[in-house]
Parts: structure tokens; sequence; C-alpha cells
């Protein structure tokens, strides 16, 4: 006879891994598919050849040291990654810090970390809209620079450059490095930073080998969520950039509405290996499975 | 009496609640017999709810909108053929739309005001001048061989492929006030004189027309059909533009109306790419902005109705009274005073006043304050409209918005542009 109770987790399982089936592998295997079809401008065509995959990287070795456009692309995308990922943890890891570890009473942990969601309150469009008028060449931050006398011209690096990009990135996703930073640094064992304490150890040294050792799978779960969002993001580079830098999530939308539909799939298929690629160094670094 | 909620008309409620919420995924294609619902798929910058208004009022007819991008249009109409009743879309999204089938020849026989069409359309001429034609001209892809063919024929049948509604000439943008000297030519869009305060519009298919009036105007090169570029004419075209961006031409590049008028309206652009009623909204906020006639030309483009090969019988009969309406002067006027041009200029006349027709049409100075629809001022009394008179604009056409034989390779070096 079947006995669900010991095959209860098994079944449990089901629904979310036909969940996972229905709406991840299969469009994914139709991606992978799509992106070795041939197509016109008005229809795609089932076939099985390289050309999509061959047209994203036109001219790559030929041009070298010149940089063809997807390596320029990916090279563009690959320095928001890291420099919004340096930041915003940084940061992120700052916050939590202080809001475990400095503040004493667990209602104001909670008070202070709802505060930290309030930008979520309206849509990230908005959020990134915003900056706008602010840092334009007649913009606020210009406007008082020049009446107190600081710059004779308005900066002009302030918004549809690499500077306002990276601003808007750090300010949209450094809460998704708090969240998880926190959640790891609110199950470290109080008694063992006592321990360090009584035996000597400075707040640095706590720091350097409790705390960060034992945050770590926060970290790299918060890198995740900044790495991911940011490689595959176009909105935020495009509103912020003046659509002047390039993304490959702009590539594919281009080539969307344009009705290019295997040469975004075949975008999409290199964008899923290299994000992949860098989320497989990441986890070579913790054993997340183990860590959870 | 109490007003008593029983279950069928809760459940009433909440199935007309669901299909609201619903709408704009799946619109239902059935409604009953004697609600005239028409569902329009397109930008929908050339509808609004005065015209809503006016057409319920006229006919009984209600519109359910699908506004989309102008290249979601032909994306829509590709893929979900059954989801709208009349797609109102331009005609370089011709040669992509009539191939596949899901849209049918339209019966002039049935539209009242089909002779009164706009010559520039039928015959490529404006008061018996021809105009230019380079990329896909209206003439050319005007009539189909049959109600169901899916290739254009030259001569004239009783098949139109759209009926066309609203069409205008495009040219530069500038800031008078912040320029300062006369601007009389394309090529200005890459004078260094403008470096960090020029756009250019990123849409591909249009922004690469427009680079090509100003590769022109530079004296670099003379395309024979600019509409249907070679692969070294594309090389050529890109290669300028991105001498231009890595020297810092641009500020910003747009594709969006709205990002239009605000690089416009905030000063962070003097002079770039831009559609007529963009200018319109940066007046309206009383900042000078002109459409700048140049001495190479304009780049027209023309938009029309079709119906979804899906849409028949009764509800077909819907949509043709609806395209009878629009082209029967209300709207016209309308258009015409946004500066647009209506395709049956005769009816429009009937609905603007005449100092209105003499402005905008005729191309005379304005003998009152000249206003929007929405009542703001557009111009003063004595002004003059930017380009003259519809013949001298429409006259002035150095090409058409186009699809490119070579569309496929100009998409990737258009990318190829962004990423530089």
């Amino acid at each position: 006879m079947f006995d669900v109770k010991r095959h209860s987790a098994t079944l449990l399982s089901f629904p979310f891994a036909f969940v996972i089936f229905a709406f991840f592998v299969v469009p994914l295997c139709l991606v992978i598919m799509v992106s070795f079809w041939d197509y016109n401008s008005y229809s795609i065509i089932p076939d099985f050849i390289f050309t999509n995959y061959q047209d994203i990287f036109y001219g790559c070795v030929k041009s070298l040291p010149d940089l063809c456009t997807s390596f320029a692309t990916y090279i563009s995308s690959l320095k928001f990654v890291f420099i919004t990922w340096l930041i915003t943890l940084l940061t992120g890891f700052l916050v939590a810090l202080f809001l475990v570890f400095c503040v004493s009473t667990l209602q104001m942990q909670i008070v202070l970390f709802l505060l930290c969601t309030i930008p979520f309150w309206t849509s990230n469009v908005i959020r990134m809209i915003s900056w706008i008028p602010l840092l334009g060449r007649n913009g606020l931050v210009n406007s008082t620079m020049q009446n107190i006398g600081l710059t004779d011209s308005p900066a002009e690096w302030l918004l549809y450059s690499e500077f306002s990009v990276t601003l808007a990135f750090v300010h949209l996703y450094t809460l998704f490095m708090v969240v998880p930073i926190f959640n790891s640094m609110m199950r470290i064992d109080r008694s063992l930073i006592e321990a360090a304490h009584d035996a000597g150890a400075s707040s640095f040294q706590t720091l350097a080998n409790i705390i960060i050792p034992l945050s770590r799978p926060g970290i790299i779960i918060g890198s995740i969520f900044v790495i991911t969002i940011v490689m595959g993001d176009f909105i935020t580079i495009g509103v912020m950039g003046g659509q002047q830098i390039p993304s490959v999530g702009k590539i594919i939308n281009v080539e969307m509405t344009y009705l290019q539909f295997p040469a975004a799939a075949a975008n999409a298929v290199i964008l899923i290996i290299t994000t992949l690629m860098i989320i497989f160094a990441m986890t070579k670094l913790v054993d997340i499975r183990k860590e959870l | 009496m109490a007003k008593q909620i029983d279950r069928r008309s809760l459940l009433k409620t909440a199935g007309a609640t669901a299909a609201l919420a619903g709408f704009g995924l799946s619109a239902p294609a059935v409604h009953s017999a004697n609600e005239k619902v028409v569902r329009y798929l397109g930008t929908a910058t050339t509808m609004g709810s005065e015209i809503d208004k006016k057409l319920f009022e006229d006919t009984g007819i209600k519109v359910k909108y699908i506004p989309v991008t102008t290249d979601e249009v032909t994306k829509r109409v590709l893929t979900q053929p059954n989801s709208f009743d009349i797609v109102d879309t331009e005609y370089f999204s011709l040669p992509k739309l009539v191939p596949s089938g899901n849209i049918l020849g339209m019966d002039s026989k049935r539209i009242k005001e089909f002779d009164n069409i706009s010559t520039t359309h039928t015959l490529g001429e404006i008061g018996g001048k021809k105009i230019g034609d380079q990329g896909t001209a209206p003439k050319k892809v005007f009539y189909l061989k049959d109600e169901k063919s899916s290739e254009f024929s030259s001569e004239p049948t009783r098949w139109a492929t759209l009926i066309p509604t609203v069409f205008n000439a495009d040219t530069l943008g500038i800031r008078p006030d912040l320029i300062k000297r006369p601007i009389s030519t394309w090529a200005e869009l890459l004078n260094p004189e403008f470096k960090g305060k020029a756009s250019i519009l990123n849409i591909p298919s249009i922004g690469i027309m427009d680079a090509a009036m100003v590769v022109e105007s530079m004296g670099e090169y003379q395309y024979p059909d600019k509409g249907n570029m070679t692969r070294d004419e594309i090389d050529l075209t890109i290669k300028i533009l991105i001498e231009a961006k890595k020297a810092g031409q641009f500020r910003a590049l747009w594709s969006d109306f709205n990002e239009s008028v605000n690089l416009m309206a905030s000063g962070e652009v003097v002079i770039q790419s831009m559609w007529s009623p963009a200018i319109t909204a940066v007046r309206t906020q009383g900042i000078p902005c002109v459409y700048q006639p140049l001495k190479e030309g304009y780049r027209a483009w023309a938009v029309g109705f079709a119906l979804s090969a899906a849409t028949k019988g009764y509800q077909a009969d819907v949509c043709y009274e609806f395209i009878n309406w629009y082209l029967s002067g209300f709207v016209g006027g309308h258009l015409n005073r946004q500066g647009y041009y209506s395709a049956v200029p005769s009816t429009a006349k009937q609905y603007m006043e005449g100092y209105e027709w003499d402005y905008w049409m005729l191309g005379k100075a304005a003998a009152k304050d000249i206003k929007a629809p929405d009542g703001k001022k557009l111009a003063s009394a004595g002004e003059v409209r930017d380009g003259g008179s519809f013949v001298e604009r429409m006259g002035g056409v150095a090409c058409w918005n186009a699809t490119m034989d070579e569309n496929r390779y100009m998409v990737r070096k258009w990318n190829e542009f962004v990423a530089a």
C-alpha cells in the first residue's frame, strides 16, 4: 500500500515542482529552441541554424582590439554589476550591522527596518525618474551648486551618465542586500560575540572572524539578487543613461519590438549563461543549501 | 422599496468588474447585439476623450482601447489578430502586416469620402506636383490586388490596404531662445556647436531616416533611396552617428514622445528629432519651440485604419461606420488644429473656423490667437505656422517612414550605435 506519510515530502513538493516546470523549465526550453530558428520581418520559421548566435558575435574577433557590440555591451553591464555590487554590499552590510547590533530593542529594530522599506511604497520607475529633476542641467543640484558659488557652469555628468545610472541602481537595490544580511545576522548567537569579547578580541577582530563569516549566506544571497537584477536591467540604464549606454536587456527589447524573436532568444540564452556563470562562481564560495 | 441584492445581480456586477479588469489582456470579442463597440488597436495619439464623446453622441459607438507603441502595434497584429477589430497603423508597417494575412483589404466602395482622400496618398502628388517618394510612400502600398491578396497593386483597385486618417511631415524641433540663430539644414543636428545638447530618436526604423537626412545634408553621401538602404549605406550612416556619439554630441536618445517633450522643455536639449504634438506640448508650457522647416525637406508619415481578418458581419459594419464617421470632419478639424493633417481635408474644413483653416492649412498669418483643441494658446495673432501652408510643407517631403529590405541588418547596426 502507498504510504502517504512516508512520501509526504515528495508529495508536498509536487505543486511547486509543477509551477517551476510549467512556468520556468518549459518557457526556458522554448527560448532555447527558438534561438535556433530563422525569421523574416513578419514571421519566425522553424529551423536549426546558428545565424542568431553568429550575429551576436559578428565581427567580435575580427575587430579586436576594438570591441564589437556584444563585448562592449557585456563589459559595460559587468562594470555596472561590479560597482553596484560593491557599493550596495558595503552600505547594505553596514545598515544591517547597525540594525542588528547597535539597536538594542526588537521593537526599534522593526521600526527602523520598516523605515528602510518606505521607498518601496512607490514603483521603482517613479523612484528612478524622480532623480531627473534633481540632477538635470537646470536641476536642483546644479542650481544649488551655482548659487552657492561652487561651480560656474552646470555639471553635465550628473545626469545621463554612468554616474546617474550607478546612483539609481544603488538607490533601488541596496535593500535587496540589507534584508538577507539582516536575516543572517539576526541568527548569530549573541553568546559567541560575548565569548569573543571575553577572550579579548577587538571589535574589528570580532567583525572579521565572527560576524562576517556567519553573515556569509546573507551576503551571497543579497549579491545574487543584485547581480541578476543589474545584469538583466534595461529600464534604469535607459532612463538614467539617456539611452546612450548599452545593456543586453535593451538589445533584446529592440529585437522583440522588431519581431526578431529568434535573435532575442539567442541573446537571452547568452545572458542567462553569463549570469549563471557568475552565480556559479559565487556559490563556490559558500554552500547555500548547507548554510540555510 | 429597498433594493435587493440577489445572487444574480451580484454575479453580474462581479462579471462586469472582472471583464473591466481583464480588458487590456483580452477584451471579449462578443458584445450584446445592440451594443456597438469597436476594439481599437493603435498608439491612440490621434484619438482622445473628446473624439470618443462625439463619436458616441453621433453614432452610439464606444471605443475600447488597446493602446501600445508603434512597433507593438505591428507585433500585436502578427501575434494576436483576434484581439482587436480595427487597427490604426502606419503605412510603413504594411510590408510586414500584409503578408501575414491578418488584415484584409478595405472595401473602398463602403467608404463615403474615399474619392476625397488627399492626393498625397493616392497619387503621391500635391497641387499637381510630385512629392518625394523615397521610403514606404503610401502610394506604393495603397492598394491590394484583391481583398485577401498579400500583394500590393500598383494600379488602383477596389481594395485599399488602409483607409488613411492622419498624416504629417516631420522635421527637427529647436529651442530658438537657446540657439539664437537661424537653423536651416538637417546637418545642424550633428554640428559640434550643439555638442551635448542634441538628441535623436531611439526607434531604429525612424531614427535611421533622420540620420540619413543629416548625412545627405552634410554632403557625405547621396542615397539612391534613403528608405531602402544597402548594407554599405547602413554602415556608412551608422558610422557617422557613432563618431558623433563618441564625440559627445548627444545629450540623450529618446524613444517615448514624453521624453522628447521633457528633454526640450527642460533645456537639456536644444535641437532634436521631434514629432508635431510634442512641439505643441512644449509650447503650451509657455516655452518657445519651433518645428523648424529645413531646406532638404521633411520626413513624412501616414497612418490609417484596417480591419482584423477576424472582424466579420455586424462587427465589420460597425467598424466601417466608425471609419466613415472618423473621416466625416469632426476628427479632421480636431487633428488639423493640433498641427496634423486629416486625410480628407475637405470635410475637416467644415469643422474649422475660417481663420483656423487660413493659419493651419493655407499658411497665412493668424487673424486671431490660435488655440489648441484643449483651449490653451499655441500662437498669437499675426504669427505664421512653421513651414507655411499644407502645399508647401507636404510639397517639401523628401522621404517617408520606411521598412527596409535590410531591416534585420539595420536593427543590428542600430544596436551597435547605442552600444558605442
